[in-house]
């Protein structure tokens, strides 16, 4: 059993098991911070972006300066910006027999995968996953398509150039595999591969072992996977969370008795409990509007905004707020909010059972009612007419390197009165506002990552015992910025094996069983002979038909008659030739006994020898030798075969036959 | 004993010793009890049985019943108990042979009743009350009833065995008061029979191995030490001394809760306070064997006490200081603070694997922080503490609940691990770090308190409960370093803290969690009312948000909320009027107003009543203290609150308005020179009466006396009784003689009425008070100065007060009433059971 590790960013996986005859992906993560080394894609013509000056070398070459532009000491690649794929290298991706999803941030690769590689096996999700990654993808794609440019750097990814250039650039990975994004009918042809599934729902990968997704808690449709054969059990656990959100519960018990437990996407900001965060989030919004300032909260359109909102809409009255504007712009906000409100089955307990009173699930319905909450597909159109400040405003993309949000950084960066509050774990809040500084805006930073952290972890490796550990590396070690912190780390026993981009790893244990049915009529002939009470045996002789990766035992065809005709057999024959069997035998023999029994057939010089493995009877007269050992006997008489059958006899007597 | 219960009585004693009469309520009997108690201490109890034959016969009735309930027997028991207290009357009981018959083996001692709790526990507390005098003592010892009380000292009841050792002590310090003076050995001298049988039973029970039976007697020991500082208590402890020794030495000590209760309570007695006692051996002994999670009270204990040996004290202080000295050589700190500890006083490893288990840690930790703050408020402690290490230690901890301390060792490590995040021993921790603030100064505050302070005010994650402790500690350094002399440098450095401190402030006053707005205005009220005299904290003041936020959060959906708000604007307002007279300081004059305006609505419309009493409060502060709003038209001032007060349903808020009324009302005598100060100038008396009809006119133009009779009226006793007070204090100052005349010139009885009265009078009032006033003396209502006068003097208020005062069940309290409901609810059971057939 292998793994194949296929992508070094620990909450957005893609790893690829071999497990008995199939080859399963494990999540399709698109590791997109490498677009934060670009230059914002602005909406409208930004005079201040376009004006930046090129980048010169130390030694005053300029022929990157159409390239790279400089802001306020960093470098930005002026181009589309690009993302930096999985490993495609380390093992034929066309081999990939099925792909599972855990959740819809964990999919965005996709259309790389199932439209690049070969791929010709099925994607299996749960419908939200699949609908709201769909929203994700389209808005992505939008975001990117919706504003063409010209130019296409890369003369800087050349190996010897990127060597010049200041990090981060020049400590960037695999520059020459980032792709752009890809298009809508990618999108659709991508997802289009996915068979939906439901919790619990167990499906057959070709005989050879079953496959389950679990509630993970962590968004809409979320899940963690069973990969199970009939001896062995493999958990794949990857963004999940024990907080009650809107998500459906997790799934614990499930995990248990797993033989590996594949362990990814734990909490990015381990130091920041969720609860702690929306409560600065709500303070640092009521602060900026009552002093008159505009809210910036960059976000995907689906997820924790789900849970602001819900939060914000108990909050708002008690902070004097009514009055203020909620915009929602994302070309995919309508979509999004309606979705959540018609995932009934999949969302926790007390959102469920408002469906049956009926009331909406979600409180933004109500928000939306009373015009508190206004979504736009994008800031042009209605929304420059109803556009009243001051107000909120939660926009794509968190990057802040495409999409609307790339407009509002623009437009309120400049007074100090306006702050953007991160949310979003995903992007480092630095680098993402770099090529907007100098910025008078303030900036909060309060990310709300629901994933498990260490402590829950830890309690959920007690809970469920794995056998083994598996994880990536940076969670086998402290946070590089707080090396003190060992409690930031999971610990357990056995230590967790780790793994890193590109690697491979020989999962701990090997296959010791495999299931074969006993067809009845086969059963019926079995004629079990007690060899030690509560222990029988049986010989079989069957045909083992294994089919789809099932193993059967047979009957043997019935001995053939020799053919009437004397034409020669045809070599396609069906069943085998069976010779008939002889009997096998069990038991010891009693040395003393077995003298006797010599004596009394008449032979008289009976000595008997102790070996290491048996015994030795010596029948000196006869010039015989009977080598008893465990599991042989050998009779050794010069050519008198007489004698060899008559002491053979006589072995088998103290022998059972079956 | 009155009449009426003599009478009642023998009826009652016929109810209770009838078995098939159940009496339904056991408390009865237990008031039943309470009464024969207080007249046995004021009457001869020979003579009350003599006179009220039917109490012997009661007793009689009862021992005669074949199957008498266990509440009636344990009533029993106790009764006979109180009388026998007596010793004239032991006799009569024991003439009579009730008192073997109840106490002695052949009594419930022996019956099935015996299992039940109620009976055993009658049966001590009748001992008990008996063991007063030595016939009673002999009696016992005669009658074996001493192995009974042996056996219930391991009572499966707790109550039981408590009162059996409680029992033995009283017997055992009861038995030795008189050879005290004679006492030079134990072995010397002839100690009474029953004294001697107790202690051979305390020193068995010490040396057996039954755990159970060696607690019993160390807690009959800490009791008896406790209550009993006779000479003789020294020369049983040297009997003892030895064995308590071994107890300690043995691994593990289990009866260490017990010994280090029996060493306090010995502490505490004069006998064993002399340094060369052996009693300080044994807790030199203690301090060293158990371990600190055992030892912290003990320790403690010992610093509190006045008379100890120097080394004992510094022995204890060295068991506090250890887990902290050990938490502080776990994280690497700068090097310019020594340890806490020279030497180790217990063996370090045993401090460690508390401190490297998650079980154990954070409780030694959190006792160890409570031990320590409890030092901290002692006048004089009697040890040098060494503050500056034991500050740092206190940080260290602080650090490493919020992950920020760098562990230096693998014990580090695990001390990280398992206090990230624990709300306990952060609690504890911030608690004694506020303690710690009356010690030490600046520098100290700006070292590493000030930080450590703002980071658990800042982290998003700090618990409402560890913010409210935050703040508290935050609160205590400020007004310390405020009242303490400080260079410029200091005090612009200390600016500095309390402008990030405001914006803390300012995103708290904005959480959505209620007990953080909530937490966090209480802060500022006290802020404000501590540091309003620096130039330097109103300025960060009112250049923040916080002003503005907090005038916000009056209309918070909270209604705590909103009451602390009102609260701490109270205060803010004071300020703004203090810097507004100072010259070259602007502040909105305007604003002002409409925060009186704001809290007059406050009170008058917020449905609940928290905001409101806040706001009365705040109001009478604003009286108090001369508010300038409130001096510019006090009267106007004072009548509309009295309004709004007056048809207020909260009896907290018109006890709030009385008082308000209360403080008014004596300034204006006051400023008029009718205050009852001692040193004022005597006026004359034309001039006297001149203020006096002045006052009352002033007090008629706010309608005082309207809102104060109507507050006599109040179904609220508080609200009565205030209002009462008040009126009484008044009238005095107001109705001298010439009242009198006044009254009697008006032709009106000077007969004194009721609240009927008075209620009709108001009605009358109120209806006189309608918009078109008829002018005729009559009708003038509460505006009419001596109608008012005439009312004040009519009123019976003394007779008011006198029966305010008593609580409201002073009739039902009687003997009488209790011997009447006795009898009240066995007939109400003899009518069900007629019904019944």
């Amino acid at each position: 059993m292998k793994l194949y590790c296929l992508s070094g960013h620990p909450t957005l996986p893609c790893n690829v098991l071999k497990f008995k005859s199939t080859t399963i992906m494990l999540d399709c993560g698109l590791d997109m911070t490498s677009t934060l080394n670009f230059l914002p894609l602005p909406l409208v013509q930004s005079p201040r972006l376009s004006k930046l000056p090129g980048w010169v070398l130390k030694d005053g070459n300029t022929f990157l300066d159409k390239e790279l532009k400089e802001c306020s000491g960093h470098v930005f690649v002026d181009s589309v910006p690009e993302f930096c794929l999985p490993e495609t290298e380390l093992l034929d991706l066309s081999t990939v027999d099925v792909i599972l999803i855990s959740n819809y941030h964990c999919m965005m690769a996709l259309p790389y995968i199932t439209e690049y590689t070969g791929f010709t096996g099925t994607v299996y999700a749960t419908e939200p996953t699949v609908q709201i990654g769909r929203l994700l993808m389209e808005e992505l794609v939008n975001f990117i398509e919706r504003v063409p440019k010209a130019q296409s750097a890369s003369l800087w990814k050349n190996k010897e150039v990127q060597r010049l250039l200041p990090a981060p650039l020049k400590d960037a990975v695999e520059v020459s595999t980032w792709r752009r994004c890809y298009t809508v009918p990618e999108v659709n042809a991508a997802l289009s591969k996915i068979q939906l599934v439901g919790y619990s729902q167990k499906i057959e990968l070709f005989g050879a072992v079953q496959v389950t997704p679990l509630s993970s808690g962590y968004a809409l449709g979320s899940s963690n996977w069973i990969i199970q054969s009939h001896y062995e059990k493999v958990s794949y656990v990857s963004g999940s969370s024990l907080l009650t959100t809107h998500p459906q519960a997790m799934d614990q018990a499930s995990l248990k008795n797993s033989d590996v437990l594949i362990l990814t996407g734990l909490t990015q900001i381990p130091t920041a409990n969720p609860d702690g965060m929306v409560g600065e989030f709500c303070s640092n919004l009521a602060m900026t509007v009552r002093n008159g300032g505009n809210v910036l909260v960059p976000c995907y359109p689906s997820g924790v905004i789900y849970d602001l909102l819900e939060c914000l809409y108990q909050y708002i009255d008690s902070a004097g707020l009514s009055n203020v504007p909620f915009y929602f712009i994302s070309p995919v906000a309508n979509s999004s909010l309606e979705f959540s409100q018609i995932f009934a089955e999949w969302l926790c307990h007390n959102k469920q059972t408002k469906v049956y009173l009926p009331e909406p699930p979600f409180p933004h319905a109500e928000l939306i009612q009373t015009n508190k909450l206004k979504h736009y597909p994008s800031i042009h159109g209605d929304f420059s007419n109803d556009f009243k400040q001051p107000c909120v405003v939660f926009t794509g993309h968190p990057s802040l390197r495409f999409g609307d949000v790339v407009h509002f950084m623009e437009l309120w960066g400049k007074s100090s009165l306006n702050t953007v509050i991160f949310t979003e774990p995903d992007f480092s809040y630095l680098d993402a506002l770099a090529p907007y500084q100098p910025l008078a805006m303030k900036c909060v930073y309060c990310p709300i990552d629901t994933r498990l952290n260490f402590i829950q972890v830890s309690k959920l490796l007690k809970e469920v015992q794995p056998l083994h550990v598996v994880c990536p590396e940076q969670y086998t070690q402290p946070p590089p910025t707080q090396s003190h912190r060992t409690d930031l780390m999971i610990d357990c026993q056995p230590p967790a094996m780790s793994y890193r981009r590109a690697e491979v790893l020989t999962l701990p244990f090997r296959r010791r069983y495999e299931k074969i049915e006993i067809m009845p009529e086969l059963a019926d002939s079995l004629v079990p002979l007690e060899i030690k009470p509560g222990i029988s045996l049986a010989t079989v002789s069957a045909v083992l038909h294994t089919k789809d990766n099932k193993h059967v035992l047979q009957p043997p065809p019935k001995p053939t008659q020799p053919p009437a005709s004397k034409k020669r057999k045809r070599v396609s024959d069906d069943a085998p030739e069976c010779k008939p069997l002889k009997p096998l035998l069990s038991g010891s023999i009693p040395m003393d006994q077995f003298v006797q029994t010599l004596e009394k057939h008449g032979f008289s010089d009976v000595k008997v020898e102790d070996t290491a493995k048996g015994h030795i009877v010596l029948l000196q007269e006869a010039e015989t030798l009977i080598q008893i050992e465990e599991d042989s006997t050998h009779i050794i008489c010069d050519n008198d075969e007489t004698l060899r059958v008559k002491l053979r006899d006589l072995v088998l007597k103290f022998l059972q036959k079956f | 004993m009155d009449r009426e219960c003599s009478q009642l009585l023998p009826s009652v004693c016929a109810v209770l010793a009838d078995s098939r009469q159940l009496v339904a309520d056991d408390t009865f009997l237990e008031k039943f009890l309470d009464w024969f108690k207080t007249l046995t201490e004021t009457e001869s109890s020979l003579l009350l049985l003599q006179e009220n034959p039917c109490l012997t016969e009661l007793i009689t009735c009862v021992l005669k019943l074949k199957d008498p309930s266990s509440s009636t027997l344990s009533f029993i028991l106790r009764l006979t108990g109180i009388f026998a207290a007596s010793e004239s009357c032991f006799q009569y009981l024991q003439q009579r042979e009730l008192l073997i018959s109840l106490f002695g083996e052949v009594g419930p001692l022996s019956s099935a009743l015996w299992e039940e709790a109620s009976v055993r526990s009658g049966w001590v507390q009748g001992v008990h009350s008996m063991v007063q005098h030595q016939s009673a003592l002999h009696f016992l010892c005669n009658c074996g009833a001493i192995d009974v009380i042996f056996t219930l000292q391991g009572d499966p009841s707790l109550f039981v065995a408590s009162a059996a050792n409680q029992l033995l002590v009283h017997m055992l310090t009861f038995s030795l008061q008189s050879f005290q003076t004679k006492l030079v050995n134990i072995k010397d001298c002839d100690w009474p029979v029953c004294a001697q049988k107790l202690i051979v039973h305390i020193e068995e029970s010490l040396k057996s191995n039954s755990a159970s039976r060696i607690k019993q007697s160390l807690k009959l020991l800490t009791s008896m030490f406790g209550c009993c500082h006779d000479l003789w208590t020294e020369v049983l402890w040297s009997q003892l001394s030895e064995r308590i020794v071994y107890l300690l030495e043995e691994k593990p000590v289990h009866a260490w809760h017990s010994l280090v209760d029996l060493f306090l309570s010995m502490a505490r007695s004069p006998v064993f306070s002399c340094p060369e006692c052996s009693l300080w051996t044994s807790v030199t002994c203690a301090l060293e064997h158990l371990n600190p999670a055992q030892v912290g009270r003990l320790a403690v204990g010992v610093l509190k006490l006045q008379e100890c040996p120097q080394a004992v004290r510094i022995q204890a202080l060295s068991v506090l200081l250890q887990p902290m000295d050990c938490v502080l050589k776990a994280a690497s700190q700068p090097l310019e603070y020594p340890g806490l500890l020279n030497r180790s006083v217990n063996d370090s490893a045993t401090v460690e694997t508390l401190l490297s288990c998650r079980s154990s840690c954070a409780s030694l930790l959190c006792q160890t922080l409570a031990h320590l703050e409890e030092l901290q408020y002692l006048t004089y402690l009697p040890v040098d503490l060494p503050y500056i290490p034991l500050l740092q230690s206190v940080v260290t901890i602080l650090q490493f609940c919020i992950g920020l301390a760098t562990p230096a060792s693998c014990l580090g490590n695990k001390i990280s691990r398992i206090l990230i995040g624990c709300f306990r021993v952060q609690r504890s921790a911030l608690d004694i770090l506020g303690a710690l603030s009356h010690r030490e100064s600046h520098s100290v505050f700006m070292g590493s308190v000030s930080d450590i302070l703002l980071a658990y005010l800042k982290s998003p994650d700090t618990s409402p409960t560890v913010l409210k402790k935050s703040f508290q500690a935050t609160l205590k350094w400020l007004v310390r370093l405020s009242e303490a002399p400080s260079s410029r440098d200091h005090w612009q450095q200390t600016e500095q803290f309390l402008r990030d401190l405001f914006l803390v402030l300012q995103k708290r006053l904005c959480s959505p969690y209620w007990e953080v707005r909530d937490s966090a205005l209480e802060f500022l009220t006290l802020l404000v009312k501590h540091l309003r005299e620096k130039d330097g904290f109103r300025q960060v003041l009112f250049s923040s948000e916080v002003p503005k936020l907090m005038e916000d959060l009056l209309e918070d959906p909270e209604s705590y909320v909103r009451a602390s708000a009102v609260t701490a604007m109270g205060q803010l307002s004071l300020l703004t009027q203090l810097i507004s007279k100072m010259p070259g300081i602007e502040n909105g004059n305007g604003k002002e107003k409409s925060i009186v305006a704001q809290l007059q609505e406050i009170l008058s419309t917020d449905s609940e009543g928290f905001p409101r009493r806040a706001v009365i409060s705040v109001f009478i502060d604003w009286l108090k203290e001369g508010h300038p709003d409130v001096l510019k038209d006090t009267e106007q001032f004072v009548s509309s609150v009295l309004q709004a007060v007056n048809s207020d349903l909260d009896w907290e808020v018109k006890a709030g308005g009385l008082e308000l009324a209360e403080v008014f009302s004596a300034q204006t005598l006051g400023r008029l020179g009718l205050a009852a100060c001692p040193y004022a100038a005597v006026s004359s008396s034309a001039t006297r009466s001149t203020h006096l009809s002045e006052s009352l006119q002033i007090f008629c133009r706010v309608k005082l006396f309207e809102f104060l009779f109507g507050a006599l009226c109040d179904c609220d006793r508080p609200v009565a009784q205030k209002a009462c007070d008040i009126l009484i204090t008044l009238k005095a100052e107001l109705c001298e003689e010439s009242s009198l005349r006044e009254g009697t010139r008006a032709g009106l009885s000077t007969e004194a009425h009721g609240i009927a009265w008075l209620e009709e009078t108001l009605r009358r009032w109120s209806s006189c008070a309608e918009p078109c006033p008829r002018g005729n003396a009559d009708g003038a209502g509460s505006q009419d100065p001596n109608g008012v006068l005439l009312v004040l003097r009519t009123v019976d208020l003394e007779g008011l007060h006198g029966s305010l005062n008593r609580s409201s069940d002073h009739i039902e309290k009687s003997p009488q009433s209790l011997l009447q409901d006795i009898l009240a609810t066995v007939g109400t059971l003899e009518d069900n059971e007629a019904d019944c057939y």
